[in-house]
């Protein structure tokens, strides 16, 4: 409907917007340390732009994307940014991947009036809130929550927290640790590990010797939440494991095997689209997307590439709500949207939210049979 | 968990650690002994074993894929060294040095390319994932025992191999005084070719045991790198039975740090002794001066 309506109105303004492409600009950690989000949020855009021009594009005009893999850098992700800015002229960016990437330009976009829709989780990337930034992903805040609501119905209270050296491991831990009293959780060991690390289980000893654990929660991004669950079997510390939604990648249950069984962790509902009711309103795109995804590249597809979704899925619609390629009556479009279904969950964006997702985005899943499935008390 | 126990399951994880860094520490001395050159490639030697064997465990049994991916490598080292050493032995050893750097970059890169930027692993060796083998109360990965298992024949089997047999003495012989060496028929240019297929079979090596347990990605080699430097150098460069006590150290230092003081400050620790011993002994715990002196004529 939305392209035959982009169809439509497309010829007319042709004339007035002269028929150029639309820019958008990308930057994924492609390759690096975070290429597990980076890769298929690329993948996921690649598509999602094809598609799309495939339809017919948008207010008549093709859609091109400007792509740049930052390798989780920081330093990159800026001169990045500022090409993209001064040079491409882009109408917005999509990413970066990660939190410290994203919090590197948040300010730069700001200045600059440019829109940057983020596929990173960290909180600090929309509160405060900054007019030009949004971001797609759950909030750390509410994945905690749910964390600690789970581990209450279980009757759990004391609990160890692992989190990674890496930005989205210093924003989870300081969630968990801020939310930690007002859910009636202490947290009675505490450890960072290093995000390159190969093995924990001299950590993993550390916490089993700390008195009372009742549960582990590791917050990491990395490779590592593999290794948490193995290396907990291994030394013989029998507790529930909590991950983060940072989990939501199939490949790291692979990983851990069978050590992975029984680990929960919030996500959005991509990952179990097969079992939700035939008339959950998020059902048909999750299920397009993942036929799509899996169809073109023959892999699984993860709650990450469904940022990079959410957020082309975000522009694109406040373009044909704005009827306009004027940054600014986009970014007030976004402001507007209310009740778009995408892939983590159903936004609704005002002046205030700018992440537009509701404690109801996620559900707890948990791994049966090394498969994802939807966590039932 | 009592207090015995729990010291013996830290000094288990650091031996476990410790045994990664000696492999690689030992490939530093094989290579630096022959040439005098550090070779900073030596992490993206484990990298390789452990991809290869990955890739291969497709096709053929694991038993099969670990000798075919060391045997690979081998191949791979040797022909890094005829290639890049070889034709530039003129040149100065820093630019050698600066040379196994750019190597790094660029085998990680090609790894990028020949695979992609997937974590991945070769299967336990015995059991799974959540098996282990409890001991005086503290418990372990069966995978662990392969580890240290593998590590020790390696050693033994390194030992021998210069000690006791003519290529080995030939090799000693080269490090020991190159003109000398030449002068008594020795094939000083082949020695060092092996000397690289022997660094990169050991490293491709360690890269296979270790896979369980660490997972196998395009990038793990720089930072294995990096802590086998300072094994090689806590242990005395030129001296492979040193590497071994120096990463055990390195990997045991770690873990005892991690019991005492936030995880996050392991590496601290161990450099920070890494850096008492240099000031104490400048040539390592079993470097000799002797030794690096008659590498510099």
């Amino acid at each position: 409907m939305a392209a035959l309506v982009g169809l439509l109105v497309g010829p007319s303004l042709r004339a007035a917007e002269t028929a150029k492409t639309i820019k958008i600009g990308a930057i994924f950690s492609v390759t690096g340390p975070a290429a597990f989000l980076g890769a298929p949020e690329e993948k996921t855009a690649r598509m999602f732009i094809d598609q799309l021009n495939a339809k017919g594009g948008l207010l008549g005009a093709k859609l091109e994307l400007v792509l740049k893999d930052s390798a989780a850098s920081s330093e990159k992700t800026v001169s990045f940014a500022k090409q993209l800015i001064e040079e491409e002229k882009v109408l917005a960016i999509i990413g970066p991947s990660t939190s410290g990437e994203t919090l590197a330009i948040k300010n730069l976009c700001e200045e600059n009036k440019m829109l940057l829709i983020s596929c990173a989780a960290a909180e600090t990337i929309v509160n405060p809130v900054a007019r030009y930034v949004f971001k797609t992903p759950q909030k750390d805040s509410q994945a905690v929550i749910w964390i600690y609501r789970t581990m209450k119905d279980k009757g759990i209270t004391k609990i160890a927290v692992l989190s990674s050296n890496s930005g989205f491991g210093a924003a989870g831990k300081k969630q968990l640790e801020d939310i930690a009293k007002t859910e009636g959780i202490e947290i009675v060991a505490n450890e960072v590990y290093d995000r390159a690390a190969t093995d924990l289980t001299d950590v993993l000893t550390k916490v089993k010797s700390a008195a009372g654990v009742q549960a582990v929660v590791n917050w990491s991004i990395e490779p590592a939440q593999s290794l948490v669950a193995k290396n907990m079997k291994q030394i013989g510390l029998d507790v529930p494991l909590f991950q983060s939604h940072g989990f939501g990648n199939r490949k790291y249950a692979e990983q851990a095997g069978v050590a992975a069984e029984g680990i929960l962790f919030p996500a959005g509902r991509l990952l179990v689209v097969d079992e939700l009711p035939r008339t959950h309103p998020q059902r048909r795109l999750l299920a397009a997307y993942k036929r799509d995804y899996e169809a073109l590249y023959k892999e699984d597809v993860s709650t990450f590439g469904g940022h990079a979704y959410d957020a082309l899925l975000i522009i694109t619609e406040a373009i044909r709500k704005a009827g306009s390629t004027d940054r600014d009556k986009v970014r007030d479009a976004i402001e507007n949207l209310k009740g778009l279904v995408g892939t983590a969950g159903i936004f609704n964006f005002s002046p205030t939210d700018h992440t537009g997702l509701a404690l109801d985005a996620f559900e707890m899943l948990t791994v049966k049979g090394g498969k994802f499935c939807l966590y039932k008390k | 968990m009592d207090h015995g126990s729990l010291a013996l399951q830290y000094l288990l994880s650091g031996i476990t650690k410790g045994s990664i860094y000696a492999v690689v520490a030992i490939g530093f001395n094989l290579i630096f002994n022959a040439t005098g050159v550090l070779n900073f490639a030596q992490g993206e030697f484990v990298m390789l074993g452990g991809m290869l064997a990955v890739t291969l465990t497709h096709f053929v049994s694991l038993p099969v894929a670990v000798t075919g991916a060391v045997l690979a490598v081998t191949l791979v080292g040797c022909a890094l060294e005829l290639l890049f050493f070889r034709p530039l032995r003129r040149h100065s050893v820093l630019l050698m040095i600066v040379i196994t750097i750019g190597l790094s970059i660029v085998i990680q890169e090609a790894a990028l390319h020949l695979w992609d930027e997937k974590v991945r692993s070769l299967p336990y060796f015995t059991g799974n994932e959540v098996s282990s083998v409890k001991m005086l109360g503290a418990a372990i990965s069966p995978q662990v025992l392969w580890v240290l298992g593998t590590v020790a024949l390696a050693v033994v089997g390194l030992h021998v191999f210069l000690k006791f047999t003519l290529q080995g003495r030939a090799m000693r012989a080269c490090s020991s005084n190159p003109e000398a060496a030449m002068l008594a028929g020795i094939n000083t240019a082949n020695m060092r070719t092996l000397s690289f297929g022997l660094s990169a079979g050991l490293g491709a090596l360690a890269g296979c045991v270790i896979s369980p347990i660490t997972m196998t990605h395009y990038e793990m080699g720089a930072p294995l790198a990096i802590k086998g430097f300072a094994a090689a150098i806590l242990g005395g460069l030129g001296n492979p039975m040193g590497a071994v006590v120096g990463g055990l150290l390195v990997g045991v230092l770690e873990a005892v740090a991690v019991s005492r003081l936030p995880a996050g400050y392991n590496d601290v620790a161990a450099f920070a002794v890494l850096l008492l011993v240099l000031f104490v002994r400048p040539h390592g715990l079993f470097g000799s001066l002797a030794a690096e002196q008659a590498r510099e004529c």
